[in-house]
Order: structure tokens, then sequence, then C-alpha cells
């Protein structure tokens, strides 16, 4: 038996995804400890699962963030919330997570056990097990630190139908909360903006506030995570896939003072920006009342607005009008401005 | 927020639109000029033609420093950052600017040239502090708003003895092009093209002061009031213009006292006197060959200027044939009367500069305003 890892000093090296002695006492005495889950545990090449009742959901996600902590979050909580709400954007419950490392040698075992510790904890503050994973080491130079990528599999309940191309004219646009806020922390940090350094991320585990939307709201159409492209791509999505158009309302639109600010001093646009804990709703109009009491209601809605509606319009723009009264296109970010935010 | 809301208020701007649509005279088109991308940029945001009554017509001209910048000059930096030694800086959307040959620094860049972005020339200077043995050239380009900050790096680089920084030089000066628009031939003789005031620069004013464009108000007999980049700002301006048309005065105002003074930044003014001198002739896009309309470095600072170090030979090129920028930037065409827009040309693989930079009056109309004209593709 080998000494133990050298959490305090030691760093990624090759031998740890070799598949060697090396790699197993990675995984047994780093990744085991903070990410326990029965499956994960028995030590096999995959996760056996009981069969669920109803249809499943799956969704991958591969997480390239720099830096890799940042207020509100790190890379670790960032892969399990941002796998986790795409699989609830379709409705579902989410019942279980992989997750797949790639390292650059060279990288602290006290960063990667705390990216670890962060996405254990996320995942069972979710209520959601870590099943199987993966590791490899890439040669120093090669990677930006680590890479995480992770895939989740939920369940959906019968009757519940969401979908991008189901939304309809006169459907209520409702979103969760303020804008930007990841997408800002994320800059702020990477550029040193003083001013800005109580912006934090928003990253958060969605699907407890979609399946208290779902009962009060049997009828949503549609459920999207403005992520990145921010709420403007997302908004551009659903117009194309349901063929409608969409009309917003620049003062319902909420922002922080500070994520203002700094959208205001670099001349970003927030509705390009992206957020890891906020999502956009469509639903029919009749059920759009209820919905937002439900919203507001859970932790995670209680800064929930209706922001605007579908519209008839066979070229699909979605628009906005100003808190200055006129109106303008709403479009997709033409060029990436932030680089490597999730 | 504090210091900008102030600006945007809703309720002022339809009090201030209302007035406007008062006294403007129904039987008579205003066709306003703004020269500056940034009031492009804030009309099409904020929707202002919504506010306005339809005979006040916006021209919008060719103050966008990416949009004027020839195609050769982006040639001849991209044969620069294919050297080598070479690191060429540059402000982002310089970057995907398309030259000859269905190429850009962005795609150079691709390819293996080191081309990076950058927020500051300052950023140059410390790129060239950190890689001595590498040819650090910044790709200089802009209005009189730009100019200081490129005059403070060269400072500083000769006082540091710094050898290996170099500028290569495209900054260009605004009354030279507003008068170049008043003298197009289309304005003066033919009067295919109205034209009956001019929104005047903002920042660029805050630098050179209101007095330099006293002298086109009365040569032309056109008003010119200079405005902020607010939208508010902008409606301001719009009314005092109308004003004075309807009275038949063409006189300088200021809008943007805030900013601007008749002297403007004479600090500024001495620095960029200091390190540049006027150059006979720069081509513009757009304009073509413009006299006395840009900037070079001043013999003592010929070690810093990359166009003598690297020996760079101009070659002007034209504008891709079926591409309109040209009469855009002269504000002889709207931008969805161009065939490419929003067709072969859009902000993601744009053909002509107007449609790669915010301000540039094809890119604001295309993420802005292409709601107004459904009749082009989505």
């Amino acid at each position: 038996m080998s000494h133990p890892l050298d959490l305090k000093q030691g760093r990624v090296e090759m031998a740890h995804g070799g598949g060697g002695r090396a790699m197993a006492q990675l995984i047994r005495e780093l990744f085991l400890p903070f990410m326990e889950s029965p499956a994960l545990r028995a030590g096999n090449d995959g996760a056996l699962l009981a069969r669920p009742e109803g249809r499943l959901v799956v969704a991958t996600d591969s997480h390239v963030i720099t830096p890799l902590f940042f207020p509100g979050g790190d890379i670790g909580s960032l892969a399990v919330h941002g796998t986790l709400n795409d699989v609830a954007m379709m409705g579902a419950r989410p019942i279980a997570l992989s997750a797949g490392f790639i390292l650059e040698e060279g990288l602290p075992l006290a960063d990667l056990a705390r990216i670890a510790q962060s996405m254990g904890e996320a995942a069972r503050a979710a209520g959601v097990p870590i099943v199987t994973g993966d590791t490899k080491v890439v040669e120093r130079g090669k990677g930006d630190g680590l890479y995480i990528n992770t895939t989740g599999i939920g369940v959906v309940a019968d009757g519940v139908e969401l979908g991008g191309e189901r939304a309809r004219p006169g459907d209520h646009l409702l979103l969760s909360g303020t804008l930007g806020d990841h997408g800002i922390a994320i800059l702020a940090q990477r550029e040193n903006l003083a001013f800005a350094s109580d912006i934090r991320s928003d990253s958060a585990a969605l699907h407890g506030l979609v399946a208290t939307m779902l009962d009060a709201a049997p009828g949503l159409r549609c459920l999207r995570d403005p992520t990145r492209g921010g709420l403007a791509a997302a908004l551009n999505e659903i117009a194309g896939q349901s063929g409608v158009g969409a009309l917003i309302r620049e003062a319902a639109i909420r922002l922080r003072p500070p994520v203002r600010a700094v959208c205001e001093l670099l001349g970003l646009d927030p509705l390009n920006i992206a957020n890891e804990g906020k999502l956009l709703a469509i639903s029919p109009p009749g059920e759009s009342a209820r919905l937002l009491a439900a919203m507001r209601a859970h932790p995670l809605g209680h800064d929930a607005a209706l922001i605007g509606e579908c519209i008839a319009d066979p070229h699909h723009f979605v628009q906005m009008e100003t808190r200055f009264g006129g109106r303008r296109t709403v479009d997709w970010l033409a060029s990436e401005p932030l680089p490597r935010i999730c | 927020m504090k210091f900008v809301d102030e600006f945007r208020d809703g309720a002022l701007a339809r009090g201030l639109a209302a007035t406007v649509a008062a006294e403007a005279d129904p039987a008579r088109d205003y066709t306003l000029m703004e020269f500056c991308g940034g009031h492009t940029h804030a009309i099409t945001r904020y929707g202002l033609e919504d506010l306005l009554p339809r005979n006040i017509r916006f021209i919008h001209g060719p103050g966008c420093p990416v949009c004027v910048l020839p195609v050769g000059r982006i040639d001849n930096a991209i044969e620069l950052a294919r050297r080598p030694e070479v690191i060429l800086c540059s402000y982002g959307d310089v970057l995907r600017v398309p030259a000859s040959h269905r190429t850009s620094l962005q795609r150079a860049r691709a390819e293996g040239a080191d081309v990076r972005m950058i927020w500051s020339s300052l950023d140059a200077l410390r790129i060239a502090r950190e890689n001595p043995s590498r040819e650090v050239v910044f790709l200089a380009i802009g209005f009189e708003t730009t100019t200081p900050p490129t005059a403070v790096a060269l400072q500083q680089a000769r006082a540091e003895g710094l050898a290996n920084f170099t500028v290569f030089c495209n900054h260009v000066l605004t009354p030279a092009a507003i008068q170049n628009i008043l003298e197009s031939p289309q304005l003066r003789e033919l009067g295919s093209v109205p034209l009956d005031g001019f929104i005047g620069p903002s920042h660029v004013s805050a630098i050179i002061g209101s007095r330099p464009y006293e002298y086109f108000a009365e040569e032309y007999q056109k008003p010119v009031v200079i405005a902020g980049f607010e939208p508010l700002d902008v409606l301001q301006a719009v009314l005092m213009l109308v004003r004075q048309i309807n009275a038949g005065r063409f006189a300088v105002e200021n809008q943007y006292t805030r900013a601007v003074t008749r002297e403007g930044n004479l600090k500024a003014q001495r620095l960029v006197a200091e390190v540049f001198e006027l150059r006979e002739s720069f081509e513009w896009r757009g304009l073509g060959e413009v006299p006395y309309s840009a900037l070079r470095l001043r013999p003592d600072y010929a070690a810093f200027d990359a166009e003598r170090r690297f020996n760079i030979a101009y070659h002007a090129v034209p504008d891709a044939r079926s591409c309109d920028c040209g009469a855009i930037l002269r504000g002889l065409k709207h931008p969805v009367e161009c065939k490419l827009f929003a067709t072969a040309c859009t902000p993601e693989s744009p053909i002509g500069s107007c449609m790669v930079s915010s301000e540039g009056a094809c890119s604001a109309y295309y993420s802005y305003g292409r709601h107004r004209a459904p009749e082009s593709p989505a």
C-alpha cells in the first residue's frame, strides 16, 4: 500500500490517469469520499439503475470555465447544476448523474479535492447521486486545469409535454429572476473589476422549482434555461422552433444594480449574458397567473415576472418594447464576447 | 442607476417627441445625418424612430472607425501579422473586418498568425514588454477619441526605450470626412440626397471642441447640433435641429454641454500634435481618397512607425461589387436597400464593413431594427 495522497501539496500526475494503482488511489481517496453513492462505490465499469416509471430524458454538458473558482460557485457545482437544469427543462425529475474529468498534469490536488467536494455537495443537495465517472489526465499545457463533462438522466411524468416547438401566439413569457449574474460575475473576476466584486453567479439546480411549476400549471408549454447566449438566444431559439414571434418589455426584466453597471460600462447587452440558475417559462395565458404565484413562492423564483408574450409573426422576430417606448429587435449574439463562461 | 437613468427617461422622451411632432412642419421632410455610429446605435437600440414623426428621417453617416478602414489597410495588417516575429494587437471588431481573398485578421489568427485582441493601447505596451524577442505592432484605428490613448502609448514607449513596439497608424479626422460628404456631387449639385442638418459627434467633440464645425455650418448652410450618445440627448438634438431648420438658421449648437466646450480638450489636442502630423491624403472606405483626413507619426517618432519599420506598401482594393457600404456610408442608401443586407451579409459572415462593428449602420439595423424591414428574410 502506497502513502496516502498528499491533498495539501500534491499535484495531478500523468499516472493518475494511467489506469494503474495511482488512478485507483485517486478515485478511492479523492473522489469517492466526496461523491459517495452505492453505484459508484461498487466500482464497476458502469452503473446499474432500476428501471423507472415514465419516459427518460438524457442530457449532457461539458464544462470548460476559467477561472475554476468564482463568486457563487466553482466548476464542480456548475457541472452538476448545468446538467441537472438541462434535464429539468424537459420537465423531468433527475435521477442520476455521470461525471467525466479531464485533468491537466500539475493541477493541485487541493484544488481538485475542493472541486470534488463541491460537486458532491451540489449533487447531494439536489438529491441526485453521481453514479458513474471517468478520469483522464493530459500533459501540462494541454488543458486549463480541468474540464468536467456531466450527463444526467431524468424521468418525465405522464402528461408532461414540454418543448421549444409548443409555443403559440398569445402565450405568456415568464422569467424566474434577475438576468446576467453568472456571466458578469465571471467577467468581473477575470477582468479584476473591483467595483463589481459583490456580484455572485446565480448557479443553482432548478428541478425543484420546475416540479413546483408543473404542479401549478400542468399546461406549461416550454422551459428553457438562458445560459450561453442569454435570454436573447433562448427566445430566438423558441421563436424559430415554434414558428412564432415574441414581444418582451424591457421594464419587466430585472437586473441587479452592479450587473447593470458592468453592462453599461463595458457596452454589454444583459439579454446576451449567460445565466446558470434562471429559467424562461412559456405558459398558456390562462395558467400564467397561477404559475407566476407558484414561482414567486419558491426561493429560486421569488423575483419571477411576466416579461412578455408570444405573437404571431411569420418572420419569427423577437422584439422588445424599450423603457423608452420604442421597439427594437432582440437578436442572437453575433460573436462571443465572453470566452469560457461555463 | 444614477447618471444613466436620467438620460433614458421614457416620460421625458415622449414629451420631447410630442414637441418635435408639434413643431415639425408636416408638409416637409427633415433629413438629418448623425455622423457617429454611437448615435446610430442609440437610435436603433432605443427605437427612437418609433417615437418621432415619420417626416424626421435619419441618414447614418460614416462615423464608425471600423467601417471606414479601407480593405487595403486590413490587407497590410494581415501581411504584418503573418510575419513570424510579429504580434499584432488591435481592438476586437477590427479582427472580423473582411479583407481581400475572403480573409480577415481573425482567419489569419486561425491559420497561425499571432493576433491579439486588446482593450487599451497600454495592453499593447505590456505585451511588448513581456515579449522582448518579438515585434509588437499596435494596429491603431479610430477618430479623434482614440488618438490620444495611442499618443500616450507612443510617448511611454519612447520614454522606456521599448525597441520592439511600433504603431500601424490609421487614425482619421472627423471634420475632413464631414466636408467630403458636404462636397459630394450628389449633395452639392444634383441635390439627389437631401440633407437638412447634422447631429454632431459626441465624444469626438469632447476632444476637438465645437469650433471646427462652425466653418461647415456657415459655408454649406447646414445646422449642426452636437449631441451626447444617450437616447434623450439624440431626441433633444432633433428638436434643436427642427427649430433651426424651421427658422432658416444654420448655427453650431451644443446639446452636449456636460462634456463639450467650444475649444475642446486642449491637453489632449497638444498631446496629439506632439506625436502625430497630417497625411496629405488617406483612403476611406465609402468616401475614397480624402485630403488631409488622417494622421501619421511625426519624424521624431519614426522609430515607432510600423509603416517605416516594415516598409509597408499600400495597395487600394475595391469593395465587393454588390456591397453598398460605400453608398450607405455617404448616406446615399439605407442599409435595407442593399441587396446583400440580411441575405448574404450578416453579422456572422459580414461582406461589408458596415455589418462588422456594432456601430456600423448595417449591423445596428440588423441587430435592433430588422423587425422594421420584414421583407428581408429572418
